[in-house]
């Protein structure tokens, strides 16, 4: 049902003429006003709110990622917690095992995760559509057992998992841990969401939706669509297993069970509630994940799931098209009002 | 002056005794930390209500009946019990959240009987870190006693090292010439029980153990472990595995007609999930140990402390399946949080907190097998540390002999 509903949000939308980049992202004030209010969020609130907006930023890197591989190229993910895993596991491994600096590990799990990714990508080729959300799916349910393994548990801490040093804020800077780690995770966010909108309206950007609109047609104009395909994997696995090596280090800790099937679905929901290929919409999709299920707690605790998916219907049945459909109402109130 | 006017006076002057009184004992006694006032104490919880764990919810529901019987009786030293409980799904990251927002955002005085053994570990360091009690963590670890290192974490039911301690304490006493077959699961519960067994064995360790079979959770079949188990003619068989493995085990062992002495690990007890699919007769005389009364035994209908936990889940549980030994547990852990309370008067800091709970004096929980009692000092973190042999006869479980402790080993 979920894979429909996001298909259908693709085929409705626009096609990749010149305005595409534009419907991708905000205008510069908006995102201005956003960042500003990022900014300032941390100052008013407790040390564990300030976590918990961390999250969302992590996860909403997470569903960025996928916007771009699903928004962008047109194919599905289920697996993109198998990614997040990685990048989750490499940073930890390296912080606690090699010494080393734990801002220096996301390039590493970034680069570790994109050649999984691409590697992946290379079979995913010959799927599509349903099947490819298969056999990802198929990756997401193997990881958790994979972390376990014996042979890797030396590194991996097995079960129990690894626990992570929190960072302090560097130069003596007079900011809690809490804080401190939103800003880096922030300055990182802001600086993957500037570069996705920039790769989404170059060439290569172009590329990506003119094979999500129509395969053959893409290839008939000359464009590589394995190659393409296969990148578009990568860059978004290498994005999640970002977004994994900061949650490693805001949880300071990595189990296998941190990265369940549940972690994947989260995020594919993260992103259809966002608004599928409206790279904004990540944040309003992670905030979604973060808080919803809370507030479904507080309703009922015995039925939790299910209050969660009755709000989930009700966004769907509301908003289809996601936190994208309400920035463009808004956008048509304030255009009338200002005509 | 009037009878009015008199009267009033006498009411003043008795107001200001009594004030006076009072704060003079708030001088002398009372302290606080953050989480309790003269009214009121707030415990945090955290539970997998949803999510694959979400069985265990129960034990989380149980509590929360149990703290409204409490407060129903007037609470605990005239303080009612404010207990807040939040899921975590069984998802580490969630546990870590939540346990921050009952520290922060709720400012409960401590945690208590969070359950599972990744999720509670992901905030070991978090609450000890910040000094609140991390009580009764109900998980099966031995890593929860540890207070050397983690002063604020305390564990309650028995581990897994400790169980495996009184099963092979069982088998030096019955069996002194046994040859002991070992089938365990390649992880942190298995090695757990495998440290156990070695801390009575010992030395003797290879004349005692005959073969060592482990397996892994991704393996569709251990037939040919158990096969190999009984080539190396052991008479006594140890079967680590979890539920589905257990009873393959079982399965195996009746059909090819091996029939040692054989012990399953506390985990795998249940009827319904592995003595049945396994077969009631092939899981005949199998023995294993437990510490919880089974409610819907009849063997405890004239039980005082049985009859007090019907009563309760009659009154506030209503409709809940008792005899899922979740409720039991809840009932315990949560009788043992009450004790614990009680002892610590006025001062509810957390530093007293752990002080009092690590000085449980023989107490005895109502749901606990008699006999099993909880003791606890500043160098033992482990509350339960005794068990009761059972087997299984005609379709259930009867237990035998007396209790039997893990012994003090190192």
């Amino acid at each position: 049902m979920m894979v429909d509903a996001s298909r259908k949000a693709i085929s409705d939308a626009p096609p990749s003429d010149a305005d595409a980049a534009r419907t991708m992202r905000l205008g510069t004030g908006t995102s201005l006003v956003i960042l500003l209010l990022l900014l300032v969020a941390p100052l008013l609130v407790k040390n564990f709110i300030v976590f918990q907006l961390t999250t969302v930023l992590i996860y909403g890197i997470a569903i960025l990622a996928l916007n771009i591989l699903t928004g962008g190229s047109g194919q599905f993910s289920l697996g993109q917690s198998a990614f997040y895993a990685l990048g989750a596991y490499t940073s930890a491994i390296l912080i606690e095992h090699a010494g080393v600096n734990y801002a220096l590990t996301l390039p590493i799990s970034g680069i570790v995760c994109f050649a999984a990714g691409f590697l992946f990508g290379l079979p995913a080729l010959r799927l599509s559509g349903v099947y490819l959300a298969l056999a990802t799916f198929a990756l997401a349910v193997a990881t958790p057992q994979l972390l376990k393994l014996g042979a890797l548990e030396p590194w991996t801490g097995g079960v129990q998992g690894l626990v992570v040093d929190k960072p302090d804020a560097p130069f003596g800077l007079p900011v809690s841990q809490d804080a401190w780690l939103y800003y880096f995770t922030l300055a990182i966010a802001v600086a993957i969401y500037i570069a996705s909108v920039n790769l989404l309206s170059s060439r290569s950007g172009r590329a990506m939706m003119a094979i999500r609109d129509n395969e053959i047609a893409a290839s008939a104009m000359g464009i590589n669509v394995a190659l393409y395909k296969t990148l578009t994997f990568g860059v978004s696995a290498a994005i999640t297993g970002i977004a994994g090596g900061l949650g490693a280090i805001a949880v300071q800790f990595v189990a296998p069970d941190s990265f369940t099937i549940q972690l994947a679905i989260a995020l594919f929901l993260g992103m259809v509630v966002g608004g599928v290929g409206w790279l904004p919409g990540s944040l309003v999709g992670a905030a979604f994940i973060v808080f919803i299920p809370n507030v479904a707690e507080s309703i009922s605790k015995g039925l939790s799931g299910a209050v969660f998916g009755v709000l989930l219907l009700v966004v769907i049945f509301l908003v289809p098209d996601g936190a994208r459909q309400v920035a463009q109402a808004c956008r048509s109130v304030i255009g009338r009002r200002k005509g | 002056m009037s009878v009015r006017q008199r009267l009033r006076i006498a009411v003043l002057v008795a107001a200001a005794v009594a004030v006076a009184a009072a704060s003079g004992s708030a001088l002398a006694r009372k302290a606080y930390d953050t989480g309790a006032t003269d009214t009121e104490i707030r415990i945090g919880n955290i539970m997998p209500y949803s999510g694959p764990a979400s069985a265990y919810g129960v034990i989380g529901k149980t509590e929360a009946a149990y703290f409204r019987m409490i407060n129903d009786k007037g609470g605990i030293n005239g303080r009612k019990i404010n207990f807040i409980s939040y899921d975590d799904g069984y998802s580490p990251p969630k546990t870590v959240e939540q346990a921050r927002k009952l520290v922060e955002s709720d400012e409960v005085l401590l945690i208590f009987n969070a359950l599972g053994t990744a999720t509670q570990t992901a905030v070991q360091k978090y609450l000890n870190g910040r000094n609140v009690p991390q009580l009764f963590v109900a998980s099966g670890a031995s890593k929860w006693n540890d207070p050397k290192q983690f002063p604020w974490t305390m564990g309650w039911q028995p581990s897994y090292r400790i169980e495996a301690r009184i099963f092979a304490t069982y088998i030096l006493k019955t069996r002194p010439d046994a040859r002991v077959a070992l089938f365990y699961a390649n992880d942190d519960f298995g090695k757990d029980y495998v440290n156990g067994l070695k801390d009575i064995f010992g030395d003797r360790w290879p004349k005692i153990v005959a073969a060592e079979e482990s397996y892994e959770n991704s393996e569709p079949s251990i037939d040919s472990h158990i096969v190999k188990l009984k080539d190396s003619g052991a008479d006594v068989l140890v079967n680590i595995s979890t539920p589905k493995f257990a009873a393959q085990a079982i399965k195996k062992a009746a059909e090819i007609g091996w029939k040692p002495m054989h012990l399953l690990t506390n985990v795998s007890i249940s009827i319904g999930a592995v003595m049945k699919p396994a077969g009631l007769e092939a899981s005949e005389g199998v023995l294993s140990a437990g510490y919880l009364k089974d409610a819907s035994d009849p063997q405890w209908a004239d039980d005082e402390g049985m009859k007090a936990f019907m009563a309760f889940a009659d009154k506030y549980m209503p409709g809940a399946n008792i005899s899922d030994t979740h409720l039991a547990y809840g009932f315990a852990a949560s009788q043992t949080m009450e004790q614990v309370l009680r002892q610590c008067g006025d001062d509810l800091t957390r530093a007293n907190i752990m002080k009092q709970a690590a000085r449980l004096n023989d107490f005895a929980p109502s749901t606990l097998m008699p006999g099993i009692k909880i003791n606890t000092s500043a160098a033992d973190f482990a509350p339960i540390e005794q068990l009761r042999m059972m087997q299984f006869k005609n379709g259930r479980w009867v237990f035998f002999g007396d209790t039997l402790a893990a012994g003090a080993i190192d």
